[in-house]
């Protein structure tokens, strides 16, 4: 087991490496100076050229490149071009928004999917069956700034309940930011259930029809603790796999979300630092959301090991 | 059935139907059959015949919603002495005797246990269900269980998983958790098919030994004439859904009364008819599985048939101990 997940470590490093010089060069392949973009149209060729020593814009790529590896390889993410402190700061200054943004909804996805692919499987074909796949298939078709703004229009504007939007004052009690959260989280979690309702559902109608299913009922359990503890038990590893990755798309995905909801997340960050092109922060940021995400893969093959004896051994 | 011991299991006339794509089929009706406490009776019959949809309708785990008791009884003599009909027990009733009074054995030991619980805890479970230990207990008794049915290392092994067993191991677990509760019927389907001869034959040894220790009645399905002959008591032999005939051993590795009977017996190796080989033997061999058509349904193959045999219903006769579905079986010579 050890060795195995050494040999994770060892492609993990490898993916990382592959994914920041994919960042890099597909940044540096857009068209536009961000030099010249930074001071504006009445910049001489003069300063434009000072401001791109300054942020060695002027050695060639591929010195850049290396220069670039080393810094990430310690931790080292860059200065930000316009915001005046270094790319590690402002995205740890906006992760607090996303990553419980991400936590929230995932946890609302796996409580509202889980539970209903079970009934779903555990009475296939009946009403409850076709209830949930059609609410299923429903919430996976919602855009999510369309549901987004039916709640804000109901719960916020209408009923009150929620904050419109926003994350509160700077320096707000931590609470009072969560509650910001309340509807967001709700509105990605119901989109990103789909997935998980039908990935139960496919799981469970697997696993309850397996020999052991009957070993079980033929010893005199009930009909829950067949289905809760053997079949359940069973079903585990692919809906974990498929949580774990709803996890991780939500951590970088959920821009849209952020933007409607005005959440000042890293989702926020990345589409204001494309619209100035401030590369360091677009990598930066691009680096960290795909290490989260294979963090958060390493994690699901973790948990993977507690939940599958046959993968322990 | 013999007339001065009441049975334990005896199932009247059994018909089971199934809903499928072309409509509805009744693999099983005509089963008639009994088990008397400590006996062993074996249902034999070629593939498809409906041994297995018998023996999972007695435990009420016919596939649902699909399969289904259309008619007949399966009585069962609980060990409160108190008669029930499984085919008309409630859910809630038949689950306190799935694994207390009624186990069974499958025929798949490689996929029959759950892959993510360890074997004691599969044991354990039956027994705190049905014996209202707590969980140590529970646990030190699967490892008795392990004992009893001879793994070796059984305070270990009760910490492991199936998949690190060989198949013989995991039936020996599969009976070990079928006796825990000290069942008075254990239904075993084939439960020796899948394993290897030695295996095979320790496996046998083991559930005879275990049912002289605690006198259960064994139904046991087998298509295995050798095997038969070195455990059972009484042998039913069943063809196309139907008990076309019911004896003791003896009786019937002697003096075969059904054509069908006969033709089985005459597949089988001298040596086997001694019980001493145990080779599968039976060919399956297409029969009209299903459709309620007039006559006997061994007609198409049987080498006695005449005109009367194709219409009108065979019915079981029975006379002593010996029960026969068959026109002419008094006039067939063995
Ligand atoms: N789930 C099912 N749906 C529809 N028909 C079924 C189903 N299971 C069994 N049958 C029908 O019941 C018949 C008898 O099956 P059964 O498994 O009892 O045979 P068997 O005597 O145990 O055979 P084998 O020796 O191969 O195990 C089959 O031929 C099939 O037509
Ligand atoms: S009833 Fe006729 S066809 Fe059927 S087994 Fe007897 S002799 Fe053969
Ligand atoms: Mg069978």
């Amino acid at each position: 087991m050890w060795l195995k997940l050494g040999r994770r470590l060892g492609s993990l490093i490898i993916v990382m490496f592959l994914v920041a010089t994919m960042v890099f060069f597909l940044t540096r392949l857009a068209p536009g100076d961000p030099a010249a973009l930074m001071l504006g149209d009445q910049a001489t060729a003069e300063d434009i050229a000072r401001l791109r020593q300054v942020y060695g814009l002027d050695k060639p790529i591929l010195v850049q490149f290396l220069l670039w590896l080393k810094e990430i390889a310690t931790g080292n993410l860059g200065q930000s071009i316009f915001l005046q402190r270094p790319v590690i700061q402002a995205i740890a200054e906006r992760a607090e928004p996303t990553f419980f943004l991400a936590l929230f909804s995932v946890s609302v996805a796996a409580l509202v999917g889980i539970p209903a692919g079970i009934a779903s499987a555990v009475w296939r074909g009946r009403l409850v069956d076709q209830i949930v796949s059609g609410l299923a298939m429903l919430a996976a078709n919602i855009p999510s700034f369309w549901l987004g703004l039916i709640f804000i229009q109901l719960f916020a504007v209408r009923l009150g309940w929620f904050p419109v939007a926003g994350y509160g004052e700077p320096g707000a009690p931590f609470m009072e930011r969560i509650l910001h959260l309340a509807l967001p989280a709700t509105v990605l979690g119901i989109v990103n259930s789909a997935l998980i309702v039908r990935f139960t559902r496919a799981s469970m109608l697997d696993v309850l029809s397996d020999d052991y299913i009957r070993t079980a009922r033929s010893k005199g359990l009930s009909e829950a603790r067949v289905v809760l503890r053997h079949a359940f038990g069973n079903a585990l590893v692919p809906i974990i796999t498929v949580v774990g990755l709803t996890a991780a798309l939500l951590v970088g995905g959920a821009i849209v979300t952020e933007t409607v909801f005005g959440l000042p997340g890293i989702g926020n960050l990345v589409v204001s630092a494309v619209l100035r092109r401030d590369y360091p922060v677009i990598q930066g940021a691009l680096i960290v959301v795909a290490g989260i995400y294979v963090l958060i893969n390493l994690l699901i093959d973790i948990i993977y090991t507690f939940v599958d004896p046959r993968v322990r051994y | 059935m013999s007339m001065n011991t009441p049975s334990l299991l005896s199932i009247q006339d059994l018909e089971i139907r199934f809903r499928t794509e072309d409509g509805e089929i009744a693999p099983v009706r005509g089963v008639t059959l009994s088990v008397a406490p400590g006996e062993t009776l074996a249902l034999v019959g070629e593939s498809g015949s409906g041994k297995s949809v018998t023996s999972l309708s007695v435990m009420g785990l016919l596939p649902r919603p699909a399969g289904r008791v259309s008619g007949g009884k399966i009585l069962f003599r609980q060990r409160s002495g108190r008669t029930v009909d499984l085919a008309a027990l409630p859910l809630s009733d038949l689950r306190g005797l799935r694994g207390a009074e009624i186990a069974m054995v499958f025929q798949e030991p490689m996929t029959s246990l759950n892959p993510v619980l360890t074997v004691g805890e599969q044991i354990a479970e039956s027994v705190r269900l049905h014996m209202g230990l707590g969980h140590a207990s529970a646990l030190k008794r699967a490892e008795e269980m392990l004992d009893l049915v001879e793994i070796p290392h059984a305070r270990r092994r009760v910490h492991e998983y199936p998949h690190q067993m060989s198949g013989g191991m995991r039936q020996r677990v599969m009976i070990a958790l079928a006796m825990s509760c000290n069942p008075s019927l254990l239904i075993a389907d084939e439960p020796t098919t899948a394993l290897d001869v030695t295996i095979q034959a320790q496996i046998l040894a083991l559930i005879q030994r275990l049912q002289r220790e605690i006198g259960m009645g064994v139904l046991f399905i087998t298509h295995n004439l050798g095997v038969v002959a070195e455990i059972a008591d009484r042998v039913t032999v069943m063809y196309a859904g139907q008990v076309v005939e019911t004896g003791s051993v003896g009786e019937i590795f002697r003096t075969p009364r059904h054509p069908y009977t006969n033709a089985l017996l005459n597949c089988l190796p001298a040596r086997a008819r001694r019980g001493e080989d145990g080779r599968r033997v039976v060919q399956s061999i297409p029969g009209s599985i299903g459709k309620i058509g007039d006559g006997c349904a061994f007609a198409p193959r049987c080498v006695h048939a005449t005109d009367p045999c194709g219409v009108g219903t065979v019915l079981l006769e029975t006379e002593m101990d010996r029960s026969v579905r068959c026109l002419r079986w008094r006039e067939i010579p063995a």
